[in-house]
């Protein structure tokens, strides 16, 4: 298959250490080549989380600057900040709901205006899918499904191998019993608003 | 079950990079590891850690990795399989038994996991331990993927256990860090006790054995340049004129770059993965039809100069270069892009770079620095120094969460080198300065190195406050237990070696014992210990919060919220505390009822009374 570099970003709490590695696992279990790198330690306290997703002819664990093929984004400021690993054949999928970091509170920065920003990214890119993240985590039950939703939002664009079977297949073996209804339904959720917006 | 003793040979797992060495262990029979934690080393000892409690495997968390380090000596040359794990900079602190375990050996096999942080994403410098190995003369091995970190672990053990020698493992934070798919082998059976045979005139390193043992070593490493001419893990992959030669992560750069640039038939990669002693011969044959050679390695120029040496001694004049090619250089960490560039740039390819989206034009973006948690104690502890020292003194601090106090407007941070250094160091500032000193350190980094620093204090009579944040666990590398801890926060029965007593202990006299919520007690309890003529401690007692929800003892407080009727935008709380559960809209404060965790210490420094807990 062709090399497809997927990268994540969100921010410490928001949970796209798991999407990644769950993606990854279903990948491995499709028989695909798969690689999947994350930073642990200091750079979780509340900062900015990447991880990266290759799969296929690839045995890189990281993407370079202007070369990831798909950049899956939890929060709109984080979809700008990192816009630098992607060129013009780039989908984007993003949360557009802000999580305004503290230097906003404190007054040391503004807090970039989204859907102005939404639209320029949109000129740039192959593709851009922007979706109130959180409200549907919410309407699956659950605000920490975010995670989920996004990793739906991934699998719906059709934009890597995994089939939606075996995403959800390996989502309910690695979910406890209390939050499997709440993520399948946010992964469903996900899955649907990217086919809506492809 | 744990997930590592999986008990299917050729099942394929996705496993982390530190998983996959904590399988290769076990399939190698490991019987007794020990470590001090550390990113992004810290997932080996997690494993074993777990496994150790529903298994004969023996584990510890030790104070220290010198400690570590001769803990796992000790049980190697009685004849187990050991292994003792650490990030770089714990290797500096384990150097010193390193270096004599060198001349002694061991038994049976042992193996040193080392793991290097290019980038310092979570370190404090971005040394390069190859050097470790050399001047040890201990063999090193450096697996590029996965499943090599597990088969190679495996591998490490049989060759220690041949040579008599430990064997350093040597890993980064993208083969720490990374998943793929590993296929498991078997797992063997181990041998938990033994008997130690007396040899003292081969172990105890007085001048006259360790004269004897250094020719040994020297023997021991020859035949180990003998094992890494022979060694699979070095590989020649293709035969063109371009000599490629690589170590570690580099080498899947270097094989993509290789395929993206389609000259897999110009080039000739070296591989290699038993990188200490080099294979010289191999280098010898390797370069002897090439043209010229690239090295791709991360940091220093190690291999660069030493296929050189090799070069000039066996007249070879081939070019050969690394750093300062493209953008190879000793700084941070490589990617593929970079590797790739370099690559084109030196054997003179065409290849544009892809180009990325434009952003020229985007607005400047707000930055999201790590910070402590909201309710975090360290704040509380923070504000109450602050509050009482001003801004003139000075704040050695420590590594742990804590170190983040240095950003604003908390601000407490003005000396960081290494562990437990916060102590000793205050002792030279209060002596080369007429300023205040009040530092900072952790309870984990404490027991780490901050005793000896204590003792030195006790003894020089030096004068300042050193403020020990225990907070129960360690924190900043995932809740490892430590010797201070409450035994029933660990599921272990072992007895607790309580701070404030080993404090006492080292002879100081001056010792306040504080809650950080509490913030005028805390204020009082600093102010004393300043105006204490002499050295004082000040022990900050409360739990994680992160930690404490996970053993389950998370307050059982309300959240607290912003009274707007009160509220007179006075913004100290936000503006003194910065807590993350506190924000803007507009202009008014207000806190996020689902971060808070009603620690009260805003509600305390609020001039108005307006922070209030939330009804019902």
């Amino acid at each position: 298959m062709e090399t497809g570099r997927c990268l994540f970003v969100g921010v410490g709490g928001q949970g796209n250490l798991l999407a990644s590695n769950l993606l990854g696992q279903a990948a491995l279990s499709m028989g695909i080549h798969v690689v999947v790198s994350e930073i642990h330690g200091m750079a979780q306290r509340g900062g900015v989380v990447e991880s990266a997703v290759l799969m296929g002819n690839v045995k890189s664990p990281i993407i370079s600057n202007a070369e990831a093929d798909i950049l899956v984004s939890f929060e709109p400021l984080e979809t700008m900040r990192i816009l630098g690993k992607c060129n013009k054949k780039t989908l984007v999928i993003t949360n557009a709901q802000p999580l305004p970091p503290f230097t906003v509170s404190l007054g040391q920065g503004v807090y970039p205006p989204v859907e102005e920003m939404l639209e320029k990214i949109k000129t740039r890119v192959e593709k851009l899918i922007a979706l109130r993240g959180n409200d549907l985590a919410e309407e699956a039950g659950n605000p920490l499904s975010l995670n989920m939703v996004m990793l739906g939002a991934l699998i719906g664009s059709g934009a890597v191998p995994v089939t939606e079977d075996v995403m959800k297949e390996t989502i309910s073996t690695s979910t406890k019993k209390a939050f499997l209804e709440s993520n399948l339904k946010a992964f469903d959720l996900g899955a649907q608003a990217s086919k809506k917006l492809s | 079950m744990h997930k590592l003793l999986t008990d299917s040979p050729g099942t394929e797992m996705l496993l982390l990079g530190n998983e996959a060495i904590a399988r290769g262990a076990l399939e190698a029979g490991l019987a007794f590891a020990t470590c001090y934690p550390g990113t992004p080393s810290s997932e080996i000892p997690e494993q074993f850690f777990a496994i150790s409690k529903e298994t004969d495997l023996y584990f510890e968390y030790s104070t220290n990795e010198k400690v570590a380090m001769e803990v796992a000596a000790g049980a190697a040359i009685s004849g187990l399989r050991t292994m003792v794990t650490m990030k770089h900079v714990g290797l500096n602190v384990a150097a010193d038994p390193l270096m004599t375990l060198a001349y002694t050996g061991v038994e049976a096999g042992m193996v040193i996991v080392n793991a290097d942080d290019p980038y310092l994403f979570s370190s404090q410098n971005e040394q390069d331990n190859r050097y470790y190995a050399r001047l040890s003369s201990l063999p090193m091995l450096e697996p590029t993927n996965t499943q090599e970190m597990k088969d190679w672990t495996k591998a490490a053990f049989e060759l220690s256990e041949e040579l008599k020698l430990p064997v350093i493992l040597r890993t980064t934070t993208r083969l720490a860090h990374v998943r793929g798919g590993v296929k498991l082998g078997e797992l063997q059976p181990r041998k938990v006790k033994t008997t130690f045979k007396k040899d003292p005139f081969h172990y105890v390193c007085v001048p006259a054995v360790s004269r004897e043992l250094h020719k040994l070593l020297l023997r021991k490493y020859d035949q180990a340049v003998e094992k890494s001419e022979n060694s699979p893990m070095n590989e020649i992959i293709g035969n063109g004129p371009w000599g490629i030669v690589a170590n570690g992560v580099s080498v899947n750069y270097v094989m993509d770059a290789v395929s993206d640039l389609g000259i897999e038939d110009k080039v000739s990669i070296l591989k290699l993965g038993f990188s200490y002693p080099m294979p010289r011969d191999l280098c010898v044959r390797f370069m002897e039809p090439l043209e010229k050679v690239l090295v791709v390695e991360e940091l220093e120029p190690v291999v660069e100069h030493e296929l050189k040496t090799i070069a000039q001694e066996t007249g070879l004049t081939l070019e050969i270069k690394g750093k300062g090619v493209g953008e190879l250089s000793r700084l941070f960490e490589y990617n593929p892009g970079m590797v790739r560039k370099g690559i084109a740039e030196y054997f003179e390819i065409d290849y544009k770079a892809p180009l990325p989206v434009d952003t020229s034009d985007f607005p400047a973006l707000p930055g999201r620095p790590p910070n402590l948690c909201a309710g975090c104690p360290h704040r509380a502890t923070f504000y109450a120094v602050k509050q009482v020292y001003g801004t003139d003194a000075i704040h050695p601090t420590d590594i742990g969460c804590y170190t983040l106090g240095l950003l604003p407007p908390l601000s407490m941070g003005d000396l960081v080198i290494c562990m437990g250094s916060s102590v000793s160091s205050s002792c030279g500032f209060s002596r080369a300065t007429d300023q205040k000193v009040a530092s900072f350190i952790g309870d984990s980094t404490f027991f780490h190195s901050g005793i000896t620093g204590l003792v030195n204090a006790v003894h020089n009579n030096h004068k300042f406050t050193l403020v020990i944040m225990d907070n129960g666990t360690t924190a900043m590398t995932g809740h490892q237990p430590h010797p201070g801890v409450e035994p029933e926060t660990t599921g272990l029965d072992l007895p607790k070696v309580s701070v404030e007593d080993v404090v006492r202990g080292c002879g100081v006299k001056d010792v306040h014992v504080v809650r950080p919520y509490n913030l005028k007690k805390t204020i009082e309890a600093v102010r004393a210990s300043m105006e204490y003529d002499g050295l004082s401690v000040i022990v900050s007692k409360e739990y994680c919060p992160l930690f404490a929800r996970r053993i389950g003892k998370a307050r059982k407080a309300r959240p607290f919220y912003v009274n707007l009727d009160k509220c007179k935008n006075h913004r100290d709380c936000i503006n003194l505390l910065a807590c993350p559960a506190m924000f803007l809209e507009g202009e008014q404060v207000h806190i996020d009822k689902n971060l808070c965790i009603g620690c009260t210490v805003c509600a305390q420094v609020c001039p108005e009374n307006a922070i209030m807990p939330l009804k019902g």
